[in-house]
């Protein structure tokens, strides 16, 4: 067989061939679904309003697609690229900072 | 050197499972398949192998071992037949399409109902679709065989796919034969080690398998997957090729018996073919130009060959043991019709469903086959295509 011109997941395009395809679509190489935007199911958004947030960050550790960012003890805004809106997060949250928005 | 010896087919392959010793093993029991897994637990048991035996819960339980396993990096296999390989059928095909190569020993029996135990084709051929590569033997010195060339056909990095070893219940795996076995050391160096070029249990690299693919790369996944069963094809003639110098024996992907001036052909496969070559021999010595193909290579199909193969003849006869349900076809005679129709070849089909749930196949039965072919020949008239033999009625 030729050889997989393509090892990594992180190089296939939508318009691969299946020459290109690696026996059994196996995957090698680490972190790959970040490369998987899942923020394009999302029918509802959560917002950050963040003059409500006390950082208390129960926020960060529910969500099952690792998309409230952490950085020096402080969330941040969300990783909408990979956010299904679940609604979780807002579920969770004490003080209302974070309203879903249904349809955006 | 090789060593005589007189085992039934169930026991000829747990020699062969013995001789390769494999890393892992996860079976389940059943008729008439048992005693592969009960022959190869004693033998773990006893020591003589150091394959990892798991004693599963379940026939899907026992695939989804083998997946696991295989995936892991281990020469895995497994045995099974009839209701128990049917339990398997959703993880045949993930077994196949996430391109590892376990060996399975399928000992053929039919599918209920009504319930029976006995031979015939039908589980096998159900799973004809699954990816798997099929190789059937028609007796017990080929089950032998087929089994240790299995590793190298399914290993071979051109091929990643699993391999069904078949053979028939009860006629081929509880009929003692006396065959030849190669040495232990001579199976081991014939293998070889398994070394896949990825595996899950390879610390320091990050692998991934089973991925869930959506509409976007589905079909080139199924179609690169195509293009490795027939890249098995030529790999299957030189493991083949290889194994005739070590050990005499064998054919590649058929065998044809007196086809040379043969008008008359049957195409068989499994254990009723040794049947077919004594009523070929027989009707030899009235003159009558009888010949016989034998399909060692179910999966991949090769149709190709076959069709070249029986293009001079007047009529050929397809034997199925299975019922399709189509009304027009099994799936030997599916196969073969659409070579003939792909190769332009013009000769005259019968199709006939034979031997279902162990039904007697005699050398009276298979020589009245010869009879209707030509009869065929001589009225220029194909009649019914599609018949049932040695059924009452």
């Amino acid at each position: 067989m030729a050889k997989m011109k393509k090892d990594n997941i992180a190089l296939h395009t939508l318009d691969e061939k299946w020459e290109d395809m690696t026996p059994g679509c196996t995957i090698t190489g680490n972190g790959t679904s970040k490369l998987f935007r899942t923020g394009d199911w999302r029918v509802a958004k959560p917002v950050f309003i963040a003059d409500k947030c006390k950082q208390c960050l129960l926020c960060a550790p529910v969500c099952p697609d690792s998309s409230i960012p952490v950085k020096n003890g402080k969330r941040l805004d969300f990783d909408y690229e990979h956010c299904k809106g679940c609604g979780i997060c807002a579920v969770n949250c004490p003080f209302g900072a974070i309203e879903m928005k249904e349809g955006e | 050197m090789a060593k005589k010896d007189r085992l039934s087919g169930n026991e000829a392959v747990a020699v062969a499972m013995r001789q390769v010793n494999p890393d892992v093993m996860p079976a389940f029991p059943i008729t008439p398949s048992t005693e592969l897994p009960q022959y190869f637990s004693s033998y773990v048991a006893n020591g003589q192998v150091d394959t990892e035996f798991i004693p599963v819960e379940s026939e899907h339980s026992a695939m989804g071992a083998c997946i696991g396993s295989e995936a892991a990096g281990a020469r895995t296999i497994t045995a099974t037949s009839s209701a128990g390989f049917a339990f398997m059928w959703e993880l045949l095909y993930v077994a196949a399409s996430n391109r590892l190569p376990i060996v399975l020993a399928l000992v053929n029996r039919a599918l209920s109902g009504p319930i029976n135990i006995n031979c015939d084709h039908s589980d096998g051929m159900g799973a004809r679709d699954s990816g798997w590569i099929q190789l059937y033997a028609e007796d017990n010195q080929e089950a032998y065989d087929n089994y240790i060339q299995a590793f190298r056909i399914g290993e071979h990095e051109d091929v990643q796919l699993p391999v069904m070893v078949c053979q028939d219940g009860f006629i081929t795996s509880h009929g003692v034969q006396n065959i030849e076995l190669l040495e232990d050391k001579e199976v081991k160096k014939f293998v070889g080690q398994y070394k896949p070029e990825r595996a899950l249990l390879n610390p320091g690299t990050s692998f991934a398998v089973g991925p869930y693919s959506v509409s976007d790369h589905y079909f080139e996944a199924k179609r690169a997957q195509a293009e490795a069963l027939k890249h098995s094809k030529k790999v299957i003639k030189d493991v083949a090729v290889e194994y005739k110098k070590l050990s005499g024996r064998g054919f590649t992907w058929f065998e044809e018996y007196k086809m040379k001036d043969a008008e008359y052909c049957m195409i068989i496969m499994g254990s009723a073919a040794g049947t077919g070559k004594d009523a070929v021999d027989a009707l030899r010595e009235k003159g009558v130009k009888a010949g016989l193909i034998k399909i060692r290579m179910f999966r991949p199909f090769p149709g190709k060959e076959i069709a070249n193969a029986v293009s001079k003849c007047k009529v050929i006869a397809c034997m199925d043991r299975t019922e399709s349900y189509n009304l027009q076809s099994g799936p030997i005679g599916a196969d073969v019709k659409t070579a003939l129709y792909n190769e332009g070849a013009k000769v005259k089909v019968l199709n006939y469903v034979y031997g279902l749930g162990g039904r007697d196949v005699t050398v009276k039965s298979l020589s009245s086959v010869f009879k209707d072919m030509e009869k065929v020949q001589k009225n220029n008239k194909l009649g019914n295509p599609y018949r049932y033999l040695s059924v009452r009625g």
